[in-house]
């Protein structure tokens, strides 16, 4: 049978607030243990949350940049559970009336764009952290991360393939970068995804059951948990049986995933209203004014990348991932006078090569934009080719110095002159007269052996459109 | 509507009480009257009336975003049962 995969994803997006979500404590990763966990955070008898007018405004950020409806008003309500990460014994989170409602993402999908269905983005606060080492038999508990402001950010089940489901999840953590409402940290926790995965015969109108897919901390395993599950589904009812609704655990190790130890009732939350906190109340103006401060959204800047660079949607995507890239091409292109297509080949690859290959980010790469386009120069003015750039950029990334440094240490400046290439060309002739001879009698496609001694002969540095005309010119004489 | 025992026993496990047999009893007949009022209520027609989420009409207030770390852990893992490592240790909890 022909199966469809269908997937919505939940993701847990940690707002970069200064403070906590209903407490003053600070909200910093990788403090001591503790240290950032106040009495409103350890839950103490009488203590009274209130909420930080910023998270408020990122969700609204967030709101206005999917296009979705931003509520007016909206409601906190207690989510109960007992675990020892969360002190109080419920979590503050939104469940009736969401802050954020009804949006749409585009993604690129298979050669085409989908616009994927937002349902909702709710705040929330964050649990704490619990820790198995061996402390005599005892679990630790750090709870500086405990009401850490959350969006949870929910779509529907719109996704049809894994492949779309990562394509969604990037495009979203590049949204939530560009805003900076989230610094987008998957291995810090601070952006995080579960998936809801079912399957139906290609066709059918109504969902199957779904399993919710948890534990998936980075784009790789969002895609091969997924791959994972809905293979299983599709073997357990070709086989016979039946999906059963849960949570499962993906475990990257094993790649499978795996039913978690049902905790009984695990689906009982007993939601209803906090009375500490009345309605989250949001003027008009409060809310035009989040919107107002959007930046230029990913989109617009890949459409006005596409216009006004001549780029393909696909350059102009690549680029456009961070904005941190996207400024980079700018500055490189504004420096280098230079054609932007041929940026745009330096930073997506070479560049984006080295600096993946040394685990580093754009802001912190080796080779600044000014210093790319200072090389883009050199290849413009014909100052070096295209292949001896390479040399020059790897030298440039290990030593720090810039293209005309390297070029004159090593002595790289291409040979336009025509004297130097006739001679070598000349030389060249003159250690080869069989293929000379060979080269006369017809057999011409031994021009590319000539074309490589000459420019073995001048250690690359030769303008290749030079030796060519020259060595038709030579050859034809 | 009337509770069951075995409900009476599933909503002590949620809010982790412990209660005697004869609690049980007590708690049935107690929390089935509760309920008994709310199907009264349930009789009243609200399809015309917006959800009442509190009883006062005012609205959140906001604070600005300005942390405040002067935290005393010392202090709070002093009442706490058992500290290790600026850690709180609580019995073993197994996923």
């Amino acid at each position: 049978m022909d199966w469809e995969t269908v997937v919505g994803l939940e993701v847990h997006v940690q707002l970069l607030t200064a403070s906590k979500a209903f407490s003053d404590a600070p909200a910093r990763y990788g403090a001591a243990p503790n240290t950032q966990a106040n009495v409103v955070d350890l839950a103490m008898p009488g203590v009274l949350p209130v909420m930080n007018r910023e998270a408020v405004r990122m969700a609204a950020m967030f709101g206005a940049a999917i296009g979705a409806r931003v509520n007016p008003r909206s409601v906190f309500a207690r989510k109960n559970y007992f675990y020892p990460d969360l002190p109080k014994g419920y979590q503050i989170s939104q469940y009736e009336l969401p802050v954020v409602e009804h949006g749409t993402l585009t993604i690129d999908g298979d050669g085409a764009e989908r616009s994927i269905r937002i349902l909702r983005a709710h705040l929330e606060e964050d649990a704490g952290k619990s820790l198995h080492e061996d402390f005599h038999g005892m679990t630790g508990i750090d709870l500086n991360r405990a009401g850490i402001p959350l969006l949870e950010i929910v779509s529907q089940p719109d996704l049809r393939s894994p492949k779309e489901a990562v394509a969604y999840l990037k495009k979203l953590h590049t949204l939530v970068r560009y805003l900076r409402i989230c610094d987008g940290n998957m291995q810090e926790g601070s952006f995080r995804c579960d998936a809801n995965v079912s399957v139906r015969p290609r066709g059918q109108d109504t969902l199957g059951t779904r399993t919710e897919v948890k534990n998936i901390n980075s784009f790789r395993f969002v895609e091969r948990a997924i791959e994972y599950e809905v293979a299983r589904q599709i073997d357990l009812i070709e086989g016979g049986g039946k999906v059963v609704q849960e949570t499962r655990l993906y475990d990257s190790v094993k790649d499978e995933t795996r039913p978690m130890r049902s905790k009984e009732e695990a689906n009982d939350y007993r939601y209803f209203p906090d009375p500490d906190l009345p309605p989250l109340v949001l003027t008009q103006e409060f809310i035009d004014e989040a919107a107002r401060a959007l930046p230029e959204l990913p989109d617009q800047k890949r459409q006005r990348f596409m216009r006004d660079y001549g780029l393909t949607a696909y350059d102009a995507g690549v680029l456009t991932a961070s904005e941190e890239t996207a400024a980079y091409f700018e500055r490189v292109c504004e420096y280098a006078g230079a054609e932007p297509k041929l940026a745009a080949n330096w930073v997506t690859g070479a560049l984006g090569a080295y600096l993946n290959r040394d685990g580093l980010e754009i802001e912190s790469s080796r080779i600044s934009a000014e210093a790319l386009a200072g090389l883009l120069r050199r290849i413009g003015d014909q100052t070096i080719s295209g292949k001896i750039a390479k040399e020059v950029f790897e030298a440039m990334w290990a030593s720090g110095k810039d293209a005309d440094s390297v070029i004159d240490l090593r002595g790289l400046r291409q040979i336009t002159d025509s004297g130097p290439i006739v001679a070598a060309i000349d030389a060249v002739f003159a250690a080869h007269p069989k293929q000379l001879e060979q080269y006369r009698t017809g057999q011409e496609k031994l021009f590319g052996f000539f074309v490589g001694q000459v420019m073995k002969a001048t250690q690359g540095k030769a303008n290749p459109a030079e030796v060519n005309r020259l060595l038709k010119e030579r050859l034809s004489s | 509507m009337s509770l069951s025992r075995k409900d009476v026993e599933k909503m002590a496990h949620l809010a982790r009480l412990q209660i005697t047999e004869q609690e049980i009893e007590y708690y049935r007949e107690g929390l089935s009257r509760i309920l008994g009022v709310i199907d009264q209520m349930n009789e009243v027609d609200t399809r015309t009336t917006a959800p009442l989420f509190h009883p006062n009409e005012e609205a959140l207030r906001l604070r600005e975003d300005r942390p405040d770390g002067a935290i005393d852990r010392d202090r709070m893992q002093q009442i706490a049962p058992q500290a290790q490592d600026g850690l709180y240790l609580v019995p073993k909890v197994i996923e």
